[in-house]
């Protein structure tokens, strides 16, 4: 594989603002600046730029994956990193990096005004290497994103899982919404977490807001209620609809030892009776 | 998937079993694996690594750190030379046991694990294989 | 020999375990809070294993096997202190620990305790 000449990382040293100039332009004009500052555009198109000649300065290896790359790789991941978080795409990301193809090839075609075979090679070689750090953008772009997605998801189904304090001593869950083994799952180690930090000796799960439920998502209820009984804490459903009793008892699921209560109130009553307290009408 | 470390770790006598939940541990904690997945882990590899010893008369634990997509993962060879297990489908039976146990180890750690593969035969020894992603 | 202490607080045996315990030492444990019940004439067992991380099928075992015994010697057993992601594993590995009384804390599991032992 032929390298890189000499006078080529020359001609880019000796260019370089030039070259940063019509590059930036070039960015703005393909619309790959959107929600980028522009003076974070242009640090990042200089730094590029700097490490860019500096790793083609130690000569060598022309495989981005090589350690003379780290440099340059580390900044595109930061770049790309960012560009997911503003909400850019892939391809405005990608840019960042294509967008440079149009300048440097009109620096080497100057450069090599009188030697087309020259050109042809060297121009073939900073085209490869482009592709590569294009693709190691666009790489961990997607990364990013699918980060960003995951966190958002694990976000989301917290907010959807509140635990709340109905009493000193009596934790209530009030589910909502079409369970599914994931989300059932999450909500119930919270709910268990939830135990230890309060030391609460009674939690409530209220279903009444639950359409229906599947073999696993009862299975996953059941068990927690088990859960819960080995860690020394009661637990009680309420608002099991007449649908998911028929589910239940139609999977031949054991609730034997589970206590059910017909809403919440009842089970709140239930609990208060439990830990002694009695509620009597002010006169 | 890339490999990112591995070793092995024998399983020759009881105290193996603590060192082996021990060091799983420690891999499913430089993994990143939640409380709850990495405690499965390990118990799932107390189950297995007693089996090793009382079973399989010892033999040992290859651990490797697996990666694949975003996530990693540890996962767990364990393999001796002992009489293996004549009846799978009775040894992968709830409650059915050969010793004195509960019958829980194999069925019981098969649910605390992603992945479980079993490959034995009579006089062939036992390899068990399981992975637990983070 | 190593083994795990066993405290007498008037008429209950107190046990707490901090340590990954090996197969042997949960067969003495046994052994010893059983002979422990028996030259005592001990009421009550608290076993506190809020510092264990992981619960196996034999420790499951042990802590069902204690409760057992001691119940047939006049004495009640409560668990205290398993943690959420333990009690998660046991029960999907399969044990449910079935007529074992617990409770979150050692001071529930004395009152618990005391509460029992008023009623047997």
């Amino acid at each position: 594989m032929a390298t890189l000449h000499a006078t080529t990382v020359q001609a880019l040293q000796s260019n370089k603002l030039s070259l940063l100039t019509t590059w930036i332009e070039s960015l703005e004009a393909s619309g790959a600046t959107r929600n980028v500052k522009e003076a974070d555009l242009k640090q990042q198109a200089n730094d590029f730029l700097n490490t860019l000649i500096a790793a083609l300065e130690q000569g060598g290896s022309q495989n981005v994956n090589h350690e003379n790359w780290a440099e340059t790789r580390v900044l595109l991941e930061k770049l790309s990193h960012s560009r997911a978080l503003v909400g850019q795409d892939s391809q405005q990301t990608a840019s960042f990096i294509f967008a440079l193809k149009g300048p440097l090839f009109a620096l080497l075609q100057r450069e090599y005004a009188e030697q087309p075979a020259q050109l042809a090679e060297q121009l073939w070689e900073i085209s490869e290497l482009l592709d590569a750090l294009g693709m190691h953008t666009i790489r961990t772009f997607q990364k990013s994103r699918e980060l960003v997605i995951k966190r958002q998801q694990e976000e989301l189904l917290e907010l959807s899982t509140p635990v709340v304090k109905l009493w000193d001593g009596v934790l209530a869950l009030p589910m909502i919404g079409t369970l599914d083994s994931q989300r059932t799952q999450v909500v119930m180690e919270s709910l268990l977490q939830r135990i230890v930090d309060t030391g609460a000796e009674i939690a409530i799960i209220d279903i009444t807001g639950v359409p229906t439920v599947d073999t696993l998502v009862a299975q996953h209820l059941l068990k927690t209620v088990t859960a819960i009984r080995l860690m020394g804490a009661d637990c009680i459903i309420s608002g099991v609809r007449p649908q998911i009793a028929q589910t239940i008892v139609h999977l031949g699921l054991d609730l034997q030892g589970v206590v059910t209560k017909a809403n919440l109130a009842d089970a709140l009553a239930l609990s208060l009776k439990r830990l002694g307290v009695t509620v009597t009408k002010a006169v | 998937m890339t490999l990112a470390s591995n070793g092995t770790h024998p399983v020759l006598i009881e105290q193996d079993v603590v060192l082996a939940r021990q060091l799983v541990r420690k891999l499913a904690q430089d993994c990143g694996m939640r409380l709850i997945d990495l405690t499965k882990l390990v118990t799932a590899v107390s189950e297995l690594a007693r089996n090793t010893v009382v079973y399989g008369g010892g033999g040992y634990m290859d651990w490797e750190i697996v990666e694949r997509d975003l996530r990693s993962g540890v996962r767990l060879t364990f393999r001796d030379e002992g009489p293996g297990i004549p009846d799978i489908k009775l040894a992968m039976t709830d409650g059915w046991t050969s010793g004195g146990g509960l019958g829980l180890g194999l069925t019981g750690a098969k649910r605390l694990v992603d992945e479980f593969e079993l490959d034995t035969a009579p006089g062939q020894g036992t390899r068990v294989t399981i992975t637990r992603w983070s | 020999m190593e083994r795990i202490p066993i405290l007498q607080m008037g008429e209950f045996l107190l046990v707490t375990i901090q340590v990954d315990m090996h197969d042997q030492l949960a067969l003495t444990l046994q052994d010893d809070l059983s002979e422990r019940i028996n030259r005592t004439s001990a009421r009550g067992v608290l076993i506190d294993i809020s510092a264990l991380d992981m619960v196996d099928s034999f420790i499951g075992r042990m802590i069902g096997t204690i409760s057992g015994l001691s119940r047939i010697m006049d004495a009640q057993t409560v668990l205290v202190g398993m943690q959420p992601a333990v009690a998660i594993t046991l029960v999907e590995l399969g044990m449910t620990l079935p007529g074992v009384a617990t409770a979150l804390n050692v001071e529930r599991g004395m009152k618990l305790l005391r509460e029992r032992v008023e009623n047997s």
